[in-house]
């Protein structure tokens, strides 16, 4: 049995933010990731990341990864288990993280849980032919493991992760046929995102719909269509696209099931993705001794991600007497809210907005 | 039209263009960011303090008679959406920040795209330069294409012949 003040679970740029700032102040944190790498989505990302320049925009993604996973092993305060899923917690602060071949028991003062998100599908035909996969796999395969899945891609979705992944596919030496997205106007991604993978040739095709996929026996060819205002295919638009794979970027959804185990109180806000634990501005839930950060209480990005960590671990510690943080809680609370006055976080506060008003619902 | 597809139109772009006799004095730093992303390290780059930024949320704007066309700024964009333009007797210079691994060499000949990919003309590469981003941890490649003066607002990409 491992005993801690603090347990982490996720190593992505939200956890090892929150293990930072709860080992920096005294408290003895246990990080859990159940990869055999911290770094979370962040190690997928090939381009520069934006925000303040003082806080490490102009950096790769998996560069930013390495210096805070880093700089989390350096730390004598957090024990990093690797390899580990928590698949058991119990409301005395127990918890059972499992690996493939062996199970430990963790006991804690505070949990901060910075699960990330899953990855939507959606329905077209045969969409379970090999071939169909989701962006943030095949970013894994192809960033992480060194494998291209496919040679020639249609991406399914506009936002930040599928115009992201075409770029990245061009980058690994893959074609990339079409970005197709089912709105009128581009779904969500930075306009400069999107203009870099269209000048390189990759058209976006909007108002359009993935039919399905076909071939034998895995995806040789997929059907679009353009859609009417009902979001429904017009017959005669089909559109046949060579291709042996079909990557969708069509939503992320907030990895919230340790909160239902919990007994913390889910509310379901479509701006943040779905699901989400209800949350106060450190990311206290329900439980006064658990928190949430970075995607699993909101879909967001990686900075807010990282300074919703901070502001986690910084009053987990608080709590558990280690040193007054407040002051250092309310700077993060400032920066946020600075860096969510672009009309790019307008959704985002309108959820908060909405998840706040729920508590007495 | 950027609300649509994120590509800026010419109109958009003559709003931040510099003065025909500043493009004529050599390299400058025009941007195509349009979007009040909160992003700020062009400002830090820059190493003359040419580029500046109400708040961290404002687009940049560049004082172009300060801008000496050193590039920092266009290997520190995180959106990739800074240019070196340059305008001679009878042809123009651009300098586009490449992240692809089929990085062409001086001397090469490759053509030149606009913001769509659409062929738009036969480009020589005249320089090819790698510089470190702002955190100097990685650096960014920088290709400047020779074109035909009346290329200058619309040439922004190339592929390989």
């Amino acid at each position: 049995m491992i005993e801690t003040d603090v347990l982490v679970i996720g190593g992505g740029p939200a956890g090892m933010n929150a293990a930072l700032a709860s080992a920096q102040s005294g408290a003895h944190v246990l990080l859990v990731d159940k990869f055999q790498h911290l770094g979370g989505q962040l190690v997928k990302q090939t381009h520069k990341f934006f925000g303040w320049a003082e806080k490490g925009a102009g950096t790769r993604g998996f560069n930013l990864a390495k210096r805070l996973s880093e700089d989390v092993m350096n730390n004598d305060n957090v024990q990093i288990l690797l390899g580990y899923e928590v698949v058991g917690a119990y409301r005395d602060g127990t918890y059972l993280a499992a690996s493939w071949s062996d199970h430990i028991t963790i006991k804690a003062k505070k949990l901060i849980v910075c699960t990330g998100a899953a990855e939507r599908m959606i329905l077209f035909e045969n969409n379970d032919m090999p071939g169909v996969m989701g962006a943030g796999a095949v970013q894994t395969l192809m960033n992480e493991y060194g494998v291209l899945p496919a040679e020639r891609f249609l991406i399914v979705g506009s936002g930040n992760v599928g115009v992201i992944l075409a770029y990245q596919l061009l980058q690994a030496g893959a074609t990339v046929d079409a970005i197709v997205d089912v709105l009128p106007k581009l779904g969500g991604a930075y306009w400069v995102h999107a203009a870099k993978v269209q000048r390189l040739g990759v058209p976006l095709l909007l108002g359009r719909t993935v039919l399905g996929v076909y071939g034998n026996s895995r995806v040789e060819s997929a059907i679009t269509a353009k859609v009417d205002e009902k979001m429904q295919p017009i017959p005669g638009t089909e559109k046949r696209h060579d291709v042996d794979a079909v990557a969708l970027a069509v939503g992320l959804m907030p990895l919230t099931d340790i909160f239902q185990m919990m007994g913390v109180k889910t509310v379901y806000v479509p701006e943040l993705g779905g699901f989400v634990p209800w949350h106060d501005e450190c990311g206290r839930t329900t439980n006064k001794d658990i928190f949430v950060a970075g995607d699993a209480g909101g879909i967001e990005e990686a900075t807010t991600a990282s300074i919703g960590g901070t502001i986690a671990g910084l009053a987990a510690a608080n709590d558990l007497g280690y040193q007054d943080n407040m002051q250092a809680v309310k700077d993060n609370l400032e920066a946020l809210s600075i860096f969510r006055t672009s009309s790019l976080s307008k959704k985002v506060l309108e959820g908060i907005e909405r998840m706040r008003g729920e508590l007495n619902a | 039209m950027l609300d649509v597809d994120g590509v800026p139109t010419l109109e958009d772009i003559g709003k931040n263009m510099p003065r025909r006799e500043r493009l004529e004095q050599g390299f400058v730093a025009v941007h195509e960011c349009f979007q009040d992303i909160p992003c700020n390290p062009c400002v830090e780059a820059c190493p003359v303090g040419a580029v500046s930024m109400k708040t961290l949320t404002s687009t940049p704007v560049i004082d172009f008679d300060k801008c000496t066309g050193c590039g920092n700024c266009v290997a520190s964009c995180p959106g990739l959406a800074i240019f070196l333009l340059s305008l001679k007797a009878n042809h123009a210079q651009i300098t586009i920040p490449y992240e692809m691994p089929d990085v062409p060499q001086k001397g090469d000949k490759v053509q030149g795209l606009d913001r769509y990919g659409q062929f738009v003309c036969d480009a020589d590469v005249i320089r090819v330069v790698r510089l470190p981003s702002l955190d100097k941890s990685s650096k960014t490649t920088l290709i400047t294409l020779e074109i035909p003066a009346s290329e200058l607002m619309t040439v922004r990409s190339f592929r390989r012949r």
